[in-house]
């Protein structure tokens, strides 16, 4: 009982600790006496209730997880139910039926709600594309936006410099970054674990200070602009065509509209989307796929039956950031505007948050993840000073409930038919 | 007389200040079965680790078929024909039996991108001959009722007997076990006893194994090489070998 206390009282200190620079509270030596300044009476009294709260909650919390175990009303997934979920047959059912709803509902949908799901596609592309570095080769990469960026400024200088379009530049993008990754994966992947890691972080804010600073090119920090939208078989979205092309809204004697765009782009995003996904669930399944896991799961096994795990380390790589560059030359298209600043550290760290929070491996958990983590901070714009408070507090969430992910992946066995 | 496969000569391997091999020398000839003995700590494990690639011989030449294979990377020697076990059964525990026989058959499979794609029809024949071959394979070593049991669930010697047939999945030429037998009762030594006799007689392989049960290595050796800290103390037939002094000093001590 004492140490619970102990704990407890411990627990309540850290909550004004916390409460104390998220607030904003301010502490003033006023003559001799401390003031709390920057504050109402509210507040500090919500404070103290938390703190309090969390007191009990330590305190009695054997009592109380014995509680929550005990009453069978509370939201716990059954077991069946949580097996259910994750075996292959029934994500595949699902995945199809997202992608019917995914493909009708922009027609109904608001301008600002399509404009949101085309973000969260991209996110999803790039979620899929990590998960095969990370969830199902296992290496720990951190500077995957560097691909993401590779791709974006690929599309960007080609469209700027030769003017190129979109659909000749998607494919120029993907391999462009998978160039990259190739070139950056040969030197890397002798490492493992945490060297891994620090070492693709490094590069991935050298590709951004490299595009920042090679300013005669890229622009520098003010990047490039005016970057041409994806054409629909060579007719444009825009209100007047440019010379020599035509618009959509004529060619179909269509009002002008410019909602029209907007779910243009919105499908691209699930073309690219769907295609990263069917590939990805191929690769699953094909003998590249069965041996990134089993280098994952044992190196030395794989070198002793022959397989070279360079080799294999180095497809994840450069496969993985392909789709970046994938996702990276449709970024560039939606915003019309790429700057180095879009593809700072943050931007990693939200991909692999999407790939951890989804469930390592798993393409469904990946998608929910990417839905959760844009739509989530889109939804709350009013707290948007605590975007990182709530990411964190998701992460921790996270943790205690569902350590595996959202939705792990039960990998699709190679069974022996009878 | 057959033709000599395996060749190593003078093989060292340094650590430092440790010399944990020191000149060892051995000769394999086709389908024989040699046994490399000695007490706990004497260099054995290092010896493979030298002629799989997973160590850097110091000295010492290895030939395969009169080709130098010493210094090569593992997984060129494990093309070469030469795979290996490991003492501490080394399977993919979150994959099914038949998955560890897939993964190891990679470089005979169709890998590439487009065809596994879009599943070209060679890509399904090279996919079901694969199956095909580790079914067979199931099937010799008694374990394809757990055809579709994670490998991590299986009974430690039905593991043993997984691991030496993901070995035969890659069509070795020289098969090294290292301690096959550690941990099995009796009548699985029997089984494995007879494995490595059909191993031999019908799929022409080369055996070379590290063990410390006598009965098995006095009985399906054709040739035996002792060694002891590292330095080679004897070798020669099983009958030899038993009463070697010198050998039965080394396990024994001093009278």
């Amino acid at each position: 009982m004492t140490r619970h206390l102990k704990s407890a009282l411990f627990s309540a200190l850290l909550v004004w600790a916390v409460a104390y620079p998220v607030l904003g509270l301010k502490l003033t030596i006023v003559g001799i006496n401390l003031e709390v300044h920057g504050t109402s009476p509210a507040i500090l009294m919500t404070i103290a209730a938390c703190s309090l709260l969390m007191f009990l909650r330590v305190l009695f919390s054997t009592q109380i997880s014995a509680a929550w175990k005990s009453s069978p009303g509370l939201p716990v997934i059954p077991a069946k139910a949580s097996h259910f979920l994750t075996l292959p047959t029934t994500q595949r059912w699902i995945i199809l039926a997202l992608i019917v709803g995914a493909l009708v509902w922009p027609f109904f949908g608001s301008r600002g709600a399509v404009d949101i799901a085309t973000l969260i596609l991209i996110y999803v592309m790039l979620g899929l594309g990590l998960n095969i570095v990370v969830g199902l080769a296992g290496l720990l990469d951190l500077g995957y936006v560097g691909f993401y960026a590779v791709g974006a400024y690929s599309y960007a200088l080609l469209s700027h410099y030769f003017g190129l379009s979109f659909w000749i530049c998607l494919p120029i993008a993907g391999m462009m970054a998978a160039t990259f990754g190739f070139l950056l994966g040969f030197p890397v992947l002798r490492l493992r674990g945490d060297y891994l890691a620090i070492v693709t972080l490094g590069f991935g804010e050298i590709i951004r200070l490299f595009l920042r600073n090679l300013t005669d090119i890229t622009g520098g920090p003010n990047g490039i602009s005016n970057i041409e939208k994806p054409t629909f078989f060579g007719l444009t979205f825009e209100r007047k065509a440019a010379e020599g092309l035509q618009t959509f809204h004529e060619y179909f004697g269509l009002e002008y509209n410019s909602i029209n765009k907007v779910i243009f782009l919105y499908l691209v995003a699930l073309l690219l989307a769907l295609a990263a996904l069917f590939v990805i669930n191929r690769l699953l399944r094909m003998p590249i796929g069965r041996a990134w896991e089993a280098l994952r799961e044992d190196e030395i096994a794989c070198r002793a039956l022959g397989l070279n795990p360079t080799v294999i380390k180095l497809s994840a790589f450069t496969l993985g950031a392909a789709f970046a560059g994938f996702a990276g030359s449709f970024f560039a298209a939606r915003q019309g505007l790429v700057t180095p600043e879009s593809f700072t550290f943050i931007e990693s760290a939200i991909i692999l948050a999407i790939v951890v929070l989804g469930g390592m491996g798993s393409q469904l958990g990946v998608i929910l993840a990417a839905v959760v983590m844009i739509l989530l901070p889109e939804m709350m714009r009013e707290f948007s000073e605590y975007r990182m408070l709530m990411f964190g507090a998701l992460m921790v969430l996270m943790m205690i409930w569902r350590p595996q992910g959202l939705l792990p992946m039960q990998r699709p066995h190679m069974e022996l038919r009878k | 007389m057959s033709r000599e496969i395996l060749k190593v000569e003078n093989l060292s391997m340094r650590f430092g200040g440790l010399l944990a091999v020191n000149g060892v020398a051995l000769t394999v000839k086709e389908k024989q079965v040699v046994a490399l003995i000695g007490p706990n700590g004497a260099g054995k494990t290092t010896v493979f680790n030298c002629l799989t690639g997973f160590y850097q011989p110091t000295a010492g030449s290895i030939l395969l078929d009169g080709e130098p294979i010493q210094g090569l990377p593992g997984h060129k020697i494990a093309l070469k024909g030469v795979v290996r076990t490991f003492q501490n059964v080394r399977l993919f525990k979150d994959m099914t039996a038949i998955e560890n026989l897939l993964i190891a058959q990679h470089r005979h499979l169709n890998t590439n991108f487009f065809a596994g794609l879009f599943k070209t029809p060679s890509f399904r024949k090279s996919e079901r001959e694969a199956m095909e071959y580790a079914e067979y394979w199931l099937e010799k070593v008694n374990l394809k009722e757990f055809a579709n049991r994670t490998a991590g669930t299986l009974a430690y010697g039905q593991q043993r007997r997984l691991e030496i047939a993901r070995c035969m999945m890659t069509r070795p030429r020289i098969l090294m076990l290292d301690e096959p037998a550690a941990g099995l009762n009796p009548k699985e030594t029997e089984d494995l006893k007879a494995l490595i006799s059909v191993l031999r007689e019908e799929h022409n392989v080369t055996v070379l194994l590290i063990e410390h049960d006598m009965k098995l290595v006095m009985s399906i050796s054709d040739h035996i090489v002792v060694i002891n800290q590292g330095t080679p103390l004897a070798d020669g037939t099983p009958d030899q070998i038993r009463d070697n002094p010198e050998v039965i000093k080394a396990y024994l001590g001093e009278a």
